[in-house]
């Protein structure tokens, strides 16, 4: 196995953290982009790379690096692998601003109604829960 | 072909008068890296045993791969089996085992074995009984893999190890995973393992199988219930109770959600793997389950 370079990212798992081994390495890709440690062109490590590496089911890192794909993070290309695109343009980034604006008014309202944080939170995660799309 | 790597119903079995695994009905597709915890003498070695066709069913049936388990030794060329102790020669060397190997299954992969043995840094005339607990499981999952099962049954496989030991051992199982069209079912009391490496959850409890399942199935339909106690204490609409623990004010439940809250007040927060198989195994549930400390047969 052709292995010329040292991985760009080494992912790792934390048992203790309660997140499920799939988020923990899209979390991972996420912040490395974040952090500017992960660059347009890098290249990811195969999934049988990864799976050897840190011991984890096979479905757990194609799930990950088809979430990131589907955020538009990553792109696969066949045959080749796995790399960085570019970061997100502005206009991946406008409909999310009306978005944040109907939030911030409903958390005034929220308040206004007297509700402290811990409520406003709780609410929401029920909301979110209630109106969540049916898994199939 | 089948496509169902363990099938069973009512399957049963019975040691002088105590059932150490009772009406058993579950299908398990293939392709799937199977977890199956449990307290101990819960029936995982039972089991496991069985899909092995190392013992026979008191009650019900067992199929593997669409077949009776050790049927014949084309059954039993298709899976792979590492004991709780990973039973090896004591006095044979590691070259000796692969001989056997060879000598007795017909897909042999003796190369893969060999390359992978010089991996790990193992002499070929070193003994069995000299090696250490994480060379003796490496030796045995080798052994067990240059089989080409179709099926890999491993009981307890990290038991005995330390967390290097474990963490190569289950990198060699995944990696074999990623390779091959192979399913594996294995035991385990270590959760945090069960969620790195399985993708679907069998949890035992007094000789019972409580859930099955694929893992992000149950994990996105089990929910975590904070609420404070009504008068009348109904379980929510939609909502089976798996766990319970409630105060004079306050009910936390671990439900399976058959469909969303409706009633309001409830908080409703996710669960993870631990969470899930401690509601089922009866721990955080509010009663004591008198029979959860039951001695153990293994």
């Amino acid at each position: 196995m052709a292995s010329e370079s040292v991985p760009v990212i080494e992912f790792y798992l934390d048992a203790s953290s309660g997140v499920s081994p799939y988020l923990q390495l899209v979390h991972q890709v996420r912040r490395a982009r974040k952090l500017g440690t992960l660059r347009e062109g890098d290249q990811l490590p195969t999934v049988r790379e990864v799976v050897a590496s840190i011991a984890i089911n096979p479905n757990t890192v194609s799930k990950a690096y088809r979430e990131l794909e589907h955020e538009g993070l990553i792109a696969a290309r066949v045959g080749v692998g796995t790399f960085v695109t570019a970061s997100m343009s502005d206009a991946d980034l406008a409909p999310l601003v009306p978005l944040r604006h109907d939030l911030e008014q409903w958390l005034v309202r929220a308040r206004a109604a007297g509700l402290d944080d811990e409520a406003i939170e709780a609410l929401f995660r029920t909301a979110f829960r209630s109106a969540a799309p049916v898994a199939s | 072909m089948s496509n169902t790597a363990l099938e069973t119903t009512g399957l049963g079995k019975r040691y002088r008068g105590r059932w150490a695994l009772e009406d058993c009905t579950i299908s398990v597709p293939r392709g799937h890296v199977v977890g199956l915890v449990g307290p101990n003498g819960a029936g995982k070695s039972t089991m496991l045993n069985l899909a092995a066709g190392l013992i026979s069913p008191s009650a019900g049936t067992i199929s593997v791969l669409g077949e009776q388990p050790a049927r014949d030794a084309a059954q039993l060329a298709r899976v792979g089996f590492v004991p709780q102790d990973a039973a090896l020669y004591g006095w044979l060397s590691i070259e000796d085992h692969l001989r056997l190997g060879a000598h007795c299954n017909p897909a042999w992969d003796g190369t893969a074995a060999h390359a992978r043995l010089a991996e790990l840094g193992l002499g070929a005339r070193q003994r069995a009984g000299k090696l250490s607990g994480g060379q003796r499981a490496q030796l045995s999952l080798t052994i067990a893999l240059a089989k080409r099962p179709e099926l890999l049954l491993l009981d307890e496989p990290v038991a005995s190890l330390d967390p290097l030991a474990r963490r190569e051992f289950l990198g060699l199982m995944m990696s074999t995973v990623a390779g091959h069209d192979v399913s594996i079912v294995l035991s385990s009391h270590l959760v945090s393992d069960i969620e790195r490496v399985c993708d679907y959850l069998i949890v035992l409890v007094h000789s019972r199988v409580r859930v099955a399942g694929e893992i992000e199935e149950l994990l996105a339909t089990h929910h975590r219930l904070v609420g404070a106690r009504s008068a009348d204490d109904a379980a929510p609409v939609n909502q089976t109770v798996i766990a319970a623990s409630v105060t004079d004010r306050q009910r936390l439940l671990v439900v399976r959600s058959d469909g969303p809250v409706v009633e309001p007040g409830w908080i409703i927060e996710s669960v993870n793997l631990e969470d899930l198989v401690l509601a089922y195994m009866g721990q955080g549930a509010v009663r004591q389950d008198p029979l959860a400390t039951v001695p153990v047969a293994s």
